[in-house]
């Protein structure tokens, strides 16, 4: 049934009896030709993409707990494409414009919000990068712009442009387009949406082997029996290396807690997203009114989704340091996730030398911005057999060549 | 005039009245009172208006988990939104102001959501505002502006916070009476005791019942039990303190509240203080939340938790309605019934939905002559902003709760206020944030907490205990299970006596039905706040959303600012009936961090304005500062940007700076560079590993630039290394790199060659570092009574020695940065001050300038110097930087076998130039990217990008440092530097050194 | 916040010390004589265990030194803090 106003009417007629499931909950199959192992919103995308413009139909996604539940479930919501170099950017900006058009896509409001997102600068070196950054970012086609203390002023009246804060600000870059979403409907949107396409969407089902004959994936182990497929992709944010090590393979990845949290519901008081490197702290409010607020990652590898609190501090100091007037705010709810860190801080998108075993992981704190182009490009790479020229520069090779494509280090380090 | 205030009973002052407004009206209220007692008092019943249907709503709870008496208080820089009026307490003044409502809580207009209900279920939003796309931001502003609750403050908050770290053997959360049985255990035996609550006083349920301990008064044997604890120094009491986080390794956050309820204060003190507490053993005894029924229309106000109403009797002497009926499926009810009777309430009917009735208190409820209803339940009230009647019908289940009540049955009774039971559920959320399992009991139809991870016990009825003798005993038992695991001595304390009655076991009813079917019939809520009913959550499952967390995001459960207190059990179990599983299968979600909502400000503590970040300032700041310097932010430091001479503005300072030091001397405090002394007899060979050129061919006395590589091949540092004997070296860092260098210094040191006899120890703050550049720059030091020869011959370039200048001893280097002949001056930090007004003196003659960063960038960059971090972003390898030479053949490195992988060696690698504008007019900004083709369309392939970029003063024309790909071999070329607007500038490629490439200024 | 025992000082909160990754990892004796996925191998690829980890830990806001900590990176219980090296007195 379409999702449209004259059915929300209809169907509130009726006592919303009629409405069918979002998505089936069916038993596995003995086999598929494509499995998804990772039913968040990239595993999702990525079997809705090979559905929707690769023909396959034959695909199931395994979750081994409930769709969406990981990282789609515990980051900031923040959508950007401008980062620095332009393999990066034309990755994310890919992204963008699926997210652009998302919502009528999957028909499934992920409320998609372009409400721009702030990169604040502290010091003369943070102008520097932002500058370079813009430029980048204009001639890769992103909308990109300077903005001076004064329009961030008018713009955001709470933001402490005052030139005696300890590290004031000095200006920032503005992506307009960037913005916000509501994280859960995109795991729901794309399963529905897949689920229409004839994907088996099939949670409580643990992946606990990844089976291979002669260098070539055969099939699964799964909670919930043995599956036969011809080609699995995995897509587990959080547990790369933890399946990575069941079919034999290393990955330059080490897990970390990302804690993020929400204040209590207010009425509007930020209607930007304001990200600062310098002092570390992100900030957005939510449509119900939360503040959404991002930590740092913790230092240590965890798996236990939950950091420490002095994270928290820390990150609560630099929002207060941003906006002095949120200190009697109140922190509601804090949660934390499992990022997968790679060494350039840029995921791999990526065959294995495996033959019929793809990866898709490695996206530390960025993944759910990219949420519908890394599905779009992990099913390219697994429908053709080799990547697109997106997703190319983010082969698992890249470590051995060096090729590494360094948004770390572009956030600069000494002086 | 308080009609609801009984003469006497309660723990409040009637002597002390209070005054205060809500929603601009004038009240009066008693020391001693919440903010709902003191409504209550006043028979106000309407507070606000629920988040989505704008449904009127009243207070339902007394203390954290009341979800709909949510108000604004105060206004202004100390304005508090979101504030729960239970938790409150009243003070002079206080003026509070209901949330939604508009134009008032009494008429909304927004209330017109209501009668539309049917199209706002569970998740419409997913369903529509999709088209037209444009119009979506539109549809955005409107739900933004009808969502949220309080308001923020607009200004700077006028109070500050404080961190306390504390560590203790016993930490217990809760002072009811398992938690106070605990301290009083733990404390006999010596141990250092922690007890916090989140309320104004000790004592928890004790306050708001009637029971008796050790034949007195529970609320004297509180007393008692606070004396007893004040008299031991080992214990420390936190009233108003919230345990609100229990994370790894038993470390306990507490917001301690200070001053809020004291009303209109000066910010002078702390507001609140978080503890940091790190205990060996917690003791949980947070006790356990009531559960309301589900019925329809079950959130008119009016509609409160039994146990509520108690506490408005028994603790704030309030009764908050005359005619009441009171409705349950558990005995704890009864209580209340007779808490109203006894203050003059008259209690129209208690409606059991069980078909046994309740235990002993049955019979003293109806000795009193009120009527019990066994076997009934109430399935509907009537009214519009206050509950007027409520309809009951019978009801039994059998095998299954029927799915509709006959509508001929139902009965209505009148009443102001419903008094509603629905069992209780133990406040397990520090258990559940400590790691520790919870499993649901069919024993007590609840969750109850099931191992623990961490040293810690959970006690009373937070542990599910309903009765007082069993909290007693298991708070007992906990004080003394703790004490044996800190090994103390275990104190003979022994439990106090309490009447126990006999009670009936509770009666699992989740919704009652209604005439009709969930989705046809009034709405029947779980989650008062946001607006979540029973229909809701038949909708999610029905719709595929099966899993507790998609049932909760999808229809807001347990969203809300009480999290879920007390809707998230009745709203699972719903949730279980319509999947057909039993509640123990559906699970429960995991519990986090705050218990309460904390104050962003508590938890940031005194790190925040000016003590976000320590600032440095070298020895030297407050001459720089009289001197009318710019600074310049850099990491912590502040470092002199430029010294402007008047009203000059950067360039006019800079290029003054400029050409001062190329025509006479300059100035500058390098204080800021990083200084790291390395002695030990294997210095040579850790060296050698570390920097990338010959160490050991360095003889006694010389200096060499040195870099050092990541092990991925890229530039990390550099700096200025100078070996002071034959194992004794000296090095210098960036600014920014100092700390990293010497923690890069010692992980090699420590972890993968500790057989090398190496010592390190930084310096940066020991000495100060004046760096004098120019021609006259040895004539200066000369004229400040310099103790050994400058000329060329006797301290030739790039070497160091020992010196006095102005009878201060100091170490001198020749080295420069500027290109000019220079000397950095190393002195020990608290001379520094002294030697560069001396300098600054002397140098009146040579016409010395004080030169700041900005300056020092210009001056490198007319000599090709590199900057590392801001020419260097960490994809930069040596022979990008023309510094292969500096690559020694013989010798391993670290980073020395990356500079071999594939990437390293690629030709078109982005290498370091120097560019010029072909209109030699032009100053481009740093970071513009660099283009060859300007006619290309986005994405516009990029060839480089301009890292440093000034206007010469020197030359007389600008320049630029960039990395231009395959610009070792470019030199003659053109490149474009694209700009914000869209033009593109043409630039003429070069060598990165402009000025002097043959060095010999600096070799004078 | 974990609670950790620097060998040199005793326990201390985490604030006191910053994290170094995966102990274990030699620097391989000639780097030279490795191909370019050897080297990859020891420069990036980590097991990155679910469940027990033998790690690095500097107590930076300390004594300074380096020392292992075994860590169970689910629970985050620790099992006990090592020196490096033998006989390490430095």
């Amino acid at each position: 049934m379409k999702y449209s106003a004259l059915n929300l009417l209809r169907n509130g007629l009726r006592h919303n009896r009629d409405w069918p499931e979002a998505w089936r909950h069916p038993e596995p199959k003995s086999h598929y030709d494509v499995i998804i192992v990772g039913g968040g919103g990239h595993g999702l995308a990525t079997a809705y993409y090979l559905a929707k413009e690769h023909g396959l139909r034959n695909i199931a996604v395994l979750e081994k707990n409930w769709i969406g539940g990981g990282n789609t479930a515990r980051n900031t919501t923040i959508v950007r494409s401008n980062y620095l170099w332009t393999e990066a950017a034309l990755l994310y900006e890919k992204s963008m414009q699926l997210w652009e058009g998302l919502s009528n896509d999957l028909n499934y409001n992920v409320m998609f919000s372009q409400r721009g997102v702030y990169n604040l600068g502290h010091t003369l070196q943070d102008m520097r990068d932002i500058e370079r950054r813009v430029s980048a970012n204009r001639l890769n086609g992103l909308d990109a712009e300077i903005v001076t203390p004064d329009q961030l002023k008018r713009a955001i009246p709470a933001l402490n442009t005052s030139a005696s804060a300890r590290y004031p600000i000095l200006g920032a870059s503005l992506q307009r387009r960037a913005g916000v979403a509501r994280h859960d409907a995109v795991a729901w949107g794309f399963a529905r949406a897949a689920d229409a396409l004839g994907v088996d969407i099939i949670e409580q089902c643990e992946v606990t082997g990844i089976e291979r004959r002669n260098n070539k994936v055969t099939g699964v182990q799964t909670s919930r029996g043995h599956i036969t497929a011809d080609k699995v992709g995995v897509v587990v944010a959080g547990h790369a290396s933890v399946l990575a090590n069941m079919a034999g393979l290393r990955l330059p990845i080490q897990s970390h807690p990302l804690q993020a949290f929400v204040s209590e519901p207010l009425k509007p008081v930020l209607d930007t997203v304001v990200m600062s490197n310098a002092v570390h702290g992100y900030v957005s409010q939510s449509d119900k009114g939360e503040l959404v607020i991002g930590a740092g990652i913790d230092a240590y590898n965890g798996y236990g989704q939950r950091g420490s609190f002095a994270t928290i501090e820390h990150a609560l100091q630099a929002i207060i340091e941003l906006f002095p007037s949120f200190s009697r705010l109140r922190l509601l709810r804090l949660w934390g996730g499992i990022v997968d860190v790679c060494p350039d801080a840029c995921p791999i998108i990526s065959k294995t030398p495996v033959n019929g075993l793809y990866f898709n992981c490695g996206w530390g704190t960025g993944g759910f911005k990219a949420t519908p182009g890394s599905g779009w490009a992990f099913a390219h790479t697994i429908a053709r057999n080799r990547p697109h020229e997106l997703n190319a520069p983010f082969s698992l090779d890249r470590f051995a060549t060096g090729a590494l494509v360094d948004e770390h280090g572009a956030a600069a380090v000494a002086h | 005039m308080q009609k609801n205030r009984l003469q006497s009973g309660g723990r409040i002052d009637r002597t002390q009245v209070l005054n205060f407004r809500f929603n601009g009206r004038a009240y009066q209220g008693c020391a001693g009172d919440t903010l709902a007692s003191a409504l209550l008092a006043n028979g106000v019943y309407l507070i606000g208006r629920s988040f989505k249907l704008h449904r009127p709503r009243g207070i339902v709870g007394s203390g954290a988990e009341e979800p709909n008496a949510i108000v604004q208080i105060g206004s202004g820089a100390a304005t508090l939104p979101n504030q729960c009026a239970t938790q409150v307490l009243l003070y002079e003044g206080l003026d509070a102001n209901s949330l939604r409502g508009w134009p008032s809580v009494q008429f909304d207009v927004g209330s017109i959501t209501n009668w539309f209900s049917r199209f706002l279920a569970a998740g419409f939003y997913y369903k529509t505002f999709m088209a037209p796309r444009k119009l979506w931001s539109f549809y955005e502003k409107l739900i933004r502006d009808s969502a949220g609750w309080g308001h923020a403050p607009t200004k700077a908050d006028p109070d500050f916070y404080e961190h306390r770290n504390a560590h203790c053997d016993v930490l217990i959360a809760g002072a009811g009476p398992a938690g106070l049985m605990a301290a009083l255990a733990a404390a006999n035996s010596g141990a250092r005791v922690i007890i916090a609550d989140e309320q104004s006083e000790f004592g928890g349920r004790l306050l708001s019942q009637t029971d008796e301990i050790d034949s007195m008064a529970a609320t004297d044997w509180v007393a008692q039990a606070i004396n007893t604890l004040a008299q031991h120094e080992n214990v420390r009491m936190l009233p108003r303190s919230t345990v609100f986080g229990y994370f790894d390794h038993n470390f306990v956050t507490i917001a301690e509240h200070c001053t809020d309820h004291l009303g209109a204060h000066k910010h002078t003190t702390v507001r609140e203080r978080l503890w940091r507490v790190r205990a060996r053993q917690v003791i949980l005894a947070q006790g356990a939340f009531e559960r309301p029924l589900v019925f329809c229309n079950n959130d008119r106000p009016g509609v409160m938790l039994a146990s509520a109403v108690s506490t408005y009797v028994n603790r704030y002497g309030v009764c908050p309605g005359r005619e009441v009926v009171v409705f349950a499926n558990n005995d704890s009810a009864y209580r209340c019934a007779l808490d109203l009777d006894a203050a003059g309430a008259s209690v129209k009917a208690v409606i059991d939905s069980r078909a046994t009735g309740a235990g002993d208190l049955q019979q003293e409820v109806e000795a009193l002559g009120i009527t019990v209803m066994t076997g009934h339940v109430v399935t509907n009230t009537l009214g519009s902003q206050q509950i007027r009647a409520v309809q009951i019908a019978k009801f039994s289940i059998e095998g299954t709760v029927p799915a509709t009540l006959p509508a001929q049955d139902l009965v209505t009774i009148q009443c102001d206020l419903l008094a509603m039971s629905g069992g209780w559920s133990p406040a397990v959320h520090l258990h559940s944030q400590s790691g520790g399992r919870i499993t649901w009991s069919e024993e007590l139809h609840c969750f109850v907490p099931d191992g623990t991870t961490q040293n810690c016990v959970s006690a009373g009825a937070g542990n599910g205990a309903w009765e007082l003798h069993d909290c007693l005993r298991q708070g007992l038992e906990a004080g003394k299970a703790a004490i044996e695991y800190c090994g103390l001595e275990i104190s003979d304390l022994a439990e106090p006596k309490t009447e126990g009655i006999e009670t009936n076991s509770l009666q699992p009813l989740w919704r009652v039905p209604a005439v009709k079917a969930p989705d046809r019939c009034p709405k029947q809520f779980l989650d008062f706040q946001n607006d979540t009913s029973v229909a809701d959550v038949r909708l999610a499952v029905r719709e595929g959303y099966r899993n507790v967390e998609h049932v909760k995001r999808y229809t807001a459960l347990g969203f809300g600012t009480d999290q879920g207190k007390l809707g998230n059990i009745n709203g699972m179990a719903v949730l279980a009936e319509y999947l057909g599983e039993p509640i123990a299968n559906v699970g429960t979600t995991t519990f986090r961090p705050a218990y309460t909502p904390t104050s962003f400000g508590t938890c940031a503590g005194e790190t925040v304005g000016q003590l976000f970040d320590p600032v440095r300032k070298t020895a030297i700041h407050e001459w720089h500062e009289a001197a009318g310097a710019k600074f310049e932010t850099v990491g912590q430091w502040l470092r002199p940007w430029y010294f402007p001479d008047g009203d000059e503005d950067l360039d006019a300072a800079v290029k003054r700076e400029c050409l001062a030091t190329r025509r006479s001397v300059g100035i500058m405090d390098a204080s800021t560079l990083g200084k790291i002394d390395v002695q030990g007899p294997d210095a040579v060979k850790f060296l050698e590993r570390i920097y990338t050129h010959d160490v050991g061919k360095m003889k006694v006395g010389r200096c060499a630039y040195g870099i050092m590589l990541g092990e991925d091949g890229m530039l990390k540092d550099d700096g200025v290394m100078a070996r002071l004997g034959e194992q004794h070296f000296y090095l210098t860092t960036t600014t920014g790199g100092a700390a990293s260098v010497m923690s890069w210094l010692e992980l090699w040191l420590q972890t993968e060659w500790p057989d090398l006899d190496v010592y390190l120890t930084s310096v940066t703050d020991h000495y100060s570092t004046i760096s004098v550049a120019g021609p006259t720059s040895r004539q200066l030091l000369q004229a400040i009574d310099c103790d050994t020869s400058l000329d060329a011959a006797d301290f030739p370039f790039m070497s160091t020695q020992t010196a006095t200048l102005c009878n201060l001893p100091v170490r001198l280097f020749r080295v420069s940065f500027s290109g000019e002949l220079a000397f950095e001056i190393n002195v020990a930090s608290d001379h520094a001050l002294t030697l560069w007004c001396a300098l600054m003196d002397a140098g009146k003659n040579f016409d010395i300038t004080p030169y700041g960063t900005e300056s020092m960038h210009v001056l490198r960059a007319e000599k090709g110097f590199v900057i590392v971090g801001q020419d260097t972003d960490g994809s930069v390898t040596p022979t990008d930087l023309h510094m292969s030479w500096m690559l020694a053949s013989d010798k391993d490195f670290l980073g020395k076998r990356s500079l071999r992988r594939p990437d390293a060696l690629r030709a078109d690698r982005k290498q370091w130039v120097g560019l010029i504008p072909a209109d030699k007019t032009t100053v481009i900004a740093e970071g513009t990217q660099l283009i060859e083709d300007t006619a290309a369309r986005a994405p516009v392939p990029m060839c480089g990008h301009i890292s440093s970029s000034y206007d010469s003063p020197t030359l007389g024309h600008p320049i630029a440092l960039a990395l231009l790909k395959g610009g070792l071999e470019r030199a003659g070329e053109k490149v474009y530097a694209s700009l914000a607007n869209g033009k593109a500038v043409p630039m003429t490629v070069t060598s990165p050194v402009f000025y002097d490439p043959q060095g010999e200024r600096q070799r004078d | 916040m974990l609670l950790i025992e620097c060998p040199w000082c005793g326990q201390r909160a985490e604030t006191e010390f910053s994290y170094g990754g995966e102990a274990g990892i030699t620097r391989p004796i000639d780097p030279s004589a490795l191909d370019d996925a050897e080297w990859a191998d020891y420069l990036y690829m980590r097991n990155n265990p679910c469940g027990s980890i033998k790690e690095l830990w500097n107590h930076s806001q300390g004594c300074r030194r380096w020392f292992g900590v075994e860590r169970d990176t689910v629970s985050y219980k620790i099992a006990g803090s090592f020196k490096l090296y033998a006989g390490e007195e430095k």
